[in-house]
């Protein structure tokens, strides 16, 4: 455990030995954490390390199951939702959950409107003061426009207003930066520094050290659902905090072998999409790790969608193994060769509610029965054979899905897709969510692959996963290719730069 | 320019010229129809059904629905027709308030249900509305209950004219008034909207969702309890099938009026001018020389084009990620 | 967390943890062969003319119609729709028959206007629902109220009566002993149901689709397809249903099966089918079609009139539905104060 010195102001909010168990996983325990006014605490860990578990408890939607919340010092119990915002918490969510269909001014007094002196909804009054408060953080946002109709900067901004409309005195940011871009990130941390000045206590969740590093003052790691470090950000250094987060050395060893990288499989010439992406063109060879690298909502998942299918492009060739092939729904792009395991598990990637057998053999159909009449003895072999080759840790195979850990659910997905034979297999963030013993197994499987002769693009946004795996980069940039490179010499920074559009990266 | 065709984007406007244009259709051949006296008695004959569809469009909002209000009229219709006849000493302010309550009661039924337990709206009042059915056919054992059993008292108050109007169109206009207040102007109301556009959000914001959608049925339910009394007053007689199917004509007046089956979305002004689209044409069709043996056909191919139309302006609009298209504001 | 330790060999892996009888105790088609044996059990206690066979034959014709629309709705249930339009598919099918055999058509004719008009319906359903993408209980309402508001277009107050004799047999005539040719087909329907929906390509992509639209459709199923494919069959099981109806009744109102959409999604979802999509068996729904035969038809031997009987049918549909719920609630709460 390593905490630094506490030294200036007192905490303004005090969580002490928080615990939270759902059936099967513990996924808090004995957790404490401090914010103070005026300073930004991070809370820093990797995915599943229960961060947001613990922004649920403090915005009232689980109960802990023991530990107690202190807000100045006094101890209250936060049952629900309103009971939080009352305490003066509010969260800012990396998915921005607010209301398509209201307006902008709604959206930020849903829930404690103003009222006239006959109790009723004052209308007038709240497009002034949603307009005041929005003027206030520099947003010219129409307060009588409709959500739905505001970019997803934007949104974030209506977000950060209503937390301050309920006056708030502790804001959590949830992952606030993931979808936006370099320029609008700056533009949210000049709204960061205003509320330190204001006396806000800030919780920033996120894990991008440089942000991290940029504007908070305080930090907390947790892992695996424990706190294994707090105190103040300028009494340690870059290492250390990667090191609690990890939990091992930073070095980390991707496994990597070197793959005979072959003849073309598949050549992408000039994809577009009216929306979405704009001409990507590219050439992948047998053997060969692509990796697709971008920020969140640079097109990189649709873009790999409209290979596979799912939406189609609205100019552009793709030749697949020579042949120019054109695929307009995903069982085209199975027949061909093309398969894809989405970011999503949950809702693209797997039907949680169904055994692992039939997810496994769902897409594999045609080859387990006969004449359209299903042979349940082929589909359990053809289950066994991939889940013994991808070590899945199930009781067995009748069981749903849903019931197996995130790592084993990305397993049956992969092993769904090699039961067809493909050629291309498109990764879409493979490790996103899945511990790190997975992990590791799923990169020391996907180099394999390579190795044996499969073509693999993988889309991630974690770049030592990039530089780890990849035997080129391509960087997408709003919808456009920002940039190809050799792994030869790849530095973060030169990723940076080409994802963001920014000369001087940050480091 | 764009402000005309924000205005025509807007349903209330659409319909409002559907409206005048079926007028003017049916006024240039046969110009009695749109005398103000007509058109009030088209308003009177509406009323019922502005009322219903009010409550069932707070239902539709929070993502449910209520196929259970038409059997809910005939219920509490029946009930307090045969106290009318059995106990004709009865106050009847008395009689109106037990159909308010048993109504509001019906509906909580409903409401608890999807509420406590979690099953589907459709399942419950599929159910209920047979149920429902059933008891007014145990407590009459099939019987009718006539003009004549029924005190004159009973019957004369909807149709006793105030204003100009009679009591039915004030209580219509009452309805409407107060549906517009709830709607807009009150937390509950917002909060209906909130449900059904986003429960997720909703929870986050404090909102309870499933208490939300107790109240959307109690509301549809004391609606429906109001108009049983009115109902049964207004045309005389109370039988087993009295409003038999008119659950649908409820749906389609919301679906007409641009409320998203799909939760979240519509305006009690849509609603209420949905509902006087199907008054008109109802009215209409013996006018007119058209059998009422259509009427049914007609609100079916109208349910169909609505909502054929709503889905256009649901389409989920994609992210959009490529910045030349994104929306400047 | 348990992942971390690798082991060496790759470990062995069941295919199932349960013996085939063990699951088939914990079934829910148990459950109601039990039902249906104790409410056969009343019957015959309550009514000494039960257990003739004729009686029994009789009985079969209360529900068969209805059972084969269940099955239908089940395929459309388990995709994660509904279809509210299959009572007014009858009526408008069995106005379209009404109306030919005016003009003097015959058996063959007529059966097969029928089942046609059936599957017209059941296309219009399934375009609507997987060509447009609309909600299916908003464009099933939508339809319900077309499809019989044209056959009130058509018959007004009218009747039509005027079938040719041999029409009878579809619904009147039997194919051995007591066995009628509406039972024996409601059987084989079952049975080839059962096949393609437990047994075929096609039946799991309907599971697939009900579970998960849209991962079944990143698995490469054509999720729309089987959406229309469950509609068309749906309208062309009411056209049977409309034909057998029609013959054993041998005249047509507009008002021809009025709530029979009920009946049959109380049968499907007694049946085990879930309600939200995903799950279901057509045994279980086979069963329960025994089941609420069986309460109708002793119902029927204590005359309590038909009104009555939907009351059962209501709170039977709520019940069914609310009792396991109430169950998990109560052993939850049981489970959080130990």
């Amino acid at each position: 455990m390593l905490t630094t010195e506490n030294t200036t102001d007192a905490p303004i909010l005090q969580m002490a030995g928080i615990s939270k168990s759902f059936p099967g996983v513990k996924a808090l325990s004995d957790v404490s954490l401090e914010l103070r006014a005026g300073h930004v605490t991070a809370l820093i860990g990797e995915n599943g390390a229960g961060k947001s578990t613990l922004v649920k408890i403090l915005t009232g939607i689980y109960q802990p199951d023991e530990g107690s919340i202190r807000v100045d010092g006094k101890e209250l119990a936060l049952p629900t939702a309103d009971a939080a915002q009352d305490a003066g918490i509010t969260a800012i969510h990396q998915e921005t959950v607010l209301f398509d269909e209201l307006t902008v001014a709604e959206n930020i007094y849903i829930g404690h409107q103003p009222r006239n002196r006959f109790g009723l909804i004052d209308w007038p009054a709240m497009h002034a003061r949603a307009a005041a408060i929005l003027h206030g953080i520099d947003a010219p946002i129409d307060t009588r426009v409709r959500l739905k109709d505001l970019s997803i900067a934007q949104r974030h901004l209506v977000a950060i207003a209503r937390a301050l409309s309920i006056d708030a005195r502790i804001v959590i940011m949830d992952e606030p930066t993931a979808a936006l871009s370099y320029k609008e990130v700056e533009e949210l941390f000049l709204i960061i520094e205003r509320l330190k000045t204001a006396g806000k206590a800030i919780l920033f969740i996120s894990h991008k050290f440089e942000e991290v590093w940029q504007i908070c003052e305080y930090f907390a790691v947790f892992r695996d659902g424990r706190q294994v470090g707090a105190g103040r950000l300028d009494q340690v250094s870059h290492n250390d905090l990667v090191k609690l987060m990890v939990g091992r050395d930073v070095t980390q060893a991707f496994p990597k072998l070197p793959a005979q990288i072959g003849e073309v499989v598949l050549k992408v010439d000039g994809y577009c999409h009216p929306t979405e992406f704009d001409s990507v063109s590219f050439e992948l060879r047998r053997g060969e790790i692509l990796g697709l690298y971008g920020l969140v909502g640079a097109g990189r998942s649709e873009f790999c969608q409209a290979l596979f299918g799912i939406s189609r492009p609205s100019a552009g060739q793709l030749t697949l193994d020579g042949r120019p092939t054109a695929i307009a729904s995903p069982s085209d792009a199975i027949d061909a060769g093309i398969v894809y395991v989405p970011e999503e598990r949950g809702r693209h990637g797997a039907i949680t509610a169904m055994p692992i057998v039939t997810n496994m053999s769902l897409p594999s159909l045609k080859v387990t029965s006969k004449r359209n009449f299903l042979r349940m003895a082929e589909e359990f072999a053809l289950a066994r054979k991939y889940a013994e080759r991808l070590d899945l840790r199930a009781a067995s195979l009748s069981q749903p899905v849903g019931t197996l850990s995130g790592g084993n659910q990305q397993k049956v997905v992969i092993g769904k897709w090699l039961a067809t034979l493909p050629k291309v297999i498109i990764l879409d963030e493979p490790t996103k969510g899945i511990d790190i013993g997975s992990k590791a197994a799923v990169h020391a499987f996907m180099s394999e692959l390579a190795v044996e002769g499969l073509a693999v693009i993988m889309v991630s946004s974690e770049i030592p996963e990039i530089l780890g795996m990849s035997d080129r980069v391509i960087v997408m940039r709003e919808g456009r290719m920002a940039g190809a490179f050799e792994r030869e010499g790849l530095t973060p920074e030169a990723l940076v730069r080409a994802a963001t559009g920014n000369r001087e990266a940050a480091a | 320019m764009n402000t005309i065709r924000s205005l025509l984007a807007r349903r209330e406007a659409l319909l409002v010229l559907a409206s005048l244009l079926l007028l003017v259709a049916i006024t240039a051949r046969f110009p009695a129809f749109s005398t103000p006296g007509n058109l009030a008695t088209v308003f009177n004959d509406t009323s019922i059904l502005i009322m219903m569809a009010l409550g069932q469009s707070a239902v539709i909002l929070t993502k449910s629905i209520d196929l259970s209000v038409a059997a809910n009229v005939a219920l509490t219709g029946m009930t307090v027709a045969m106290l009318n006849h059995l106990f004709p000493e009865l106050p009847l302010g008395l009689l109106i308030l037990l159909a308010i309550v048993m109504g509001m009661a019906l509906g909580a039924i409903n409401g608890f249900l999807v509420w406590w337990l979690d099953i589907p709206a459709i399942v419950v009042t599929l159910g209920t509305m047979t149920i429902f059915r059933g008891m007014a056919f145990v407590e009459s054992g099939g019987a009718w209950v006539n003009a004549h059993e029924m005190s004159p008292m009973f019957l004369e108050v909807p149709r006793t004219v105030i204003l100009g109007l009679p009591v039915l169109s004030w209580i219509g206009i009452l309805a409407i008034i107060l549906g517009a207040i709830l709607f807009t102007r009150t937390s509950l109301g917002r909060a209906f909207y909130a449900t059904g556009g986003n429960a997720v959000a909703a929870v986050y914001t404090g909102i309870d969702v499933g208490k939300t959608r107790f109240f959307a049925f109690v509301l549809s339910g004391t609606m429906a309890g109001l108009c049983g009394y009115l109902w049964v007053a207004r045309y005389a007689v109370a039988y087993v099938d009295v409003a038999s199917g008119f659950e649908l004509d409820t749906v389609a007046a919301c679906v007409i009026g641009g409320v998203s089956t799909i939760g979240g979305v519509g305006t009690v002004g849509g609603v209420v001018l949905g509902a006087l689209f199907l008054g008109i044409i109802k009215n209409a069709l013996p006018v007119i020389g058209i059998s009422p043996f259509w009427q049914m056909a007609i609100s079916g191919a109208i349910i169909i084009a609505a909502v054929v139309i709503n889905a256009r302006g649901e389409r989920v609009k994609g992210r959009v990620i490529l910045r030349r298209k994104e929306i400047q504001l | 967390m348990t992942d971390q330790s690798a082991a060496l060999s790759p470990r062995h892996i069941p295919d199932r943890l349960d013996s085939p009888l063990k699951r088939a105790l914990k079934s829910w088609e148990t459950l109601l062969i039990a039902v249906a044996i104790a409410i056969a059990i009343a019957n015959s206690l309550a009514s000494p003319y039960f257990l003739d066979p004729w009686n029994l034959s009789d009985a079969t014709f209360n529900f068969t119609e209805k059972a084969i629309l269940a099955i239908a709705m089940t395929f459309v249930i388990i995709t994660g729709e509904i279809d509210l339009s299959v009572a007014s598919t009858i009526a408008l099918a069995s106005t379209a028959m009404g109306a030919a055999a005016q003009t003097g058509a015959g058996t063959i004719e007529l059966a097969a206007i029928g089942l046609g008009v059936g599957l017209i319906c059941g296309l219009f359903n399934g375009f609507l629902v997987a060509r447009l993408g609309l909600p299916a209980i908003v464009a099933t309402i939508g339809t319900m109220s077309l499809y019989r508001g044209i056959a009130y277009v058509v018959l007004g107050d009218q009747v039509y009566k005027n079938y040719p004799a041999d029409f009878a047999v579809f619904g009147q005539g039997y194919v051995w002993w007591i066995f009628s040719i509406e039972f024996v087909t409601f059987l084989v329907l079952a049975l080839i149901a059962g096949i393609v929906l437990h047994r075929t390509i096609f039946g799991r992509q309907v599971y697939a689709v009900g579970n998960n639209a849209l991962a079944a459709r990143f698995s490469g199923v054509k999720v729309q397809k089987i959406k229309f494919i469950v509609f068309l069959l749906t309208g062309l099981a009411a056209g049977l249903a409309s034909v057998m109806l029609t013959s054993r009744l041998g005249s047509t109102r507009p008002s021809i099966a009025v709530g029979w959409e009920l009946d049959a999604v109380t049968m499907a979802v007694l049946g085990g089918v879930n309600i939200n999509g995903g799950s279901g068996r057509i045994l279980g729904v086979v069963i329960a079609a025994f089941v609420m035969g069986l309460v109708t038809f002793g119902l029927g031997l204590l005359n309590v009139p038909g009104i009555v009987m939907s009351i059962f049918m209501g709170l039977m549909l709520i019940l069914v539905i609310a009792l396991p719920l109430v169950a998990e609630r109560i052993a939850r709460y049981r489970r959080l104060a130990r």
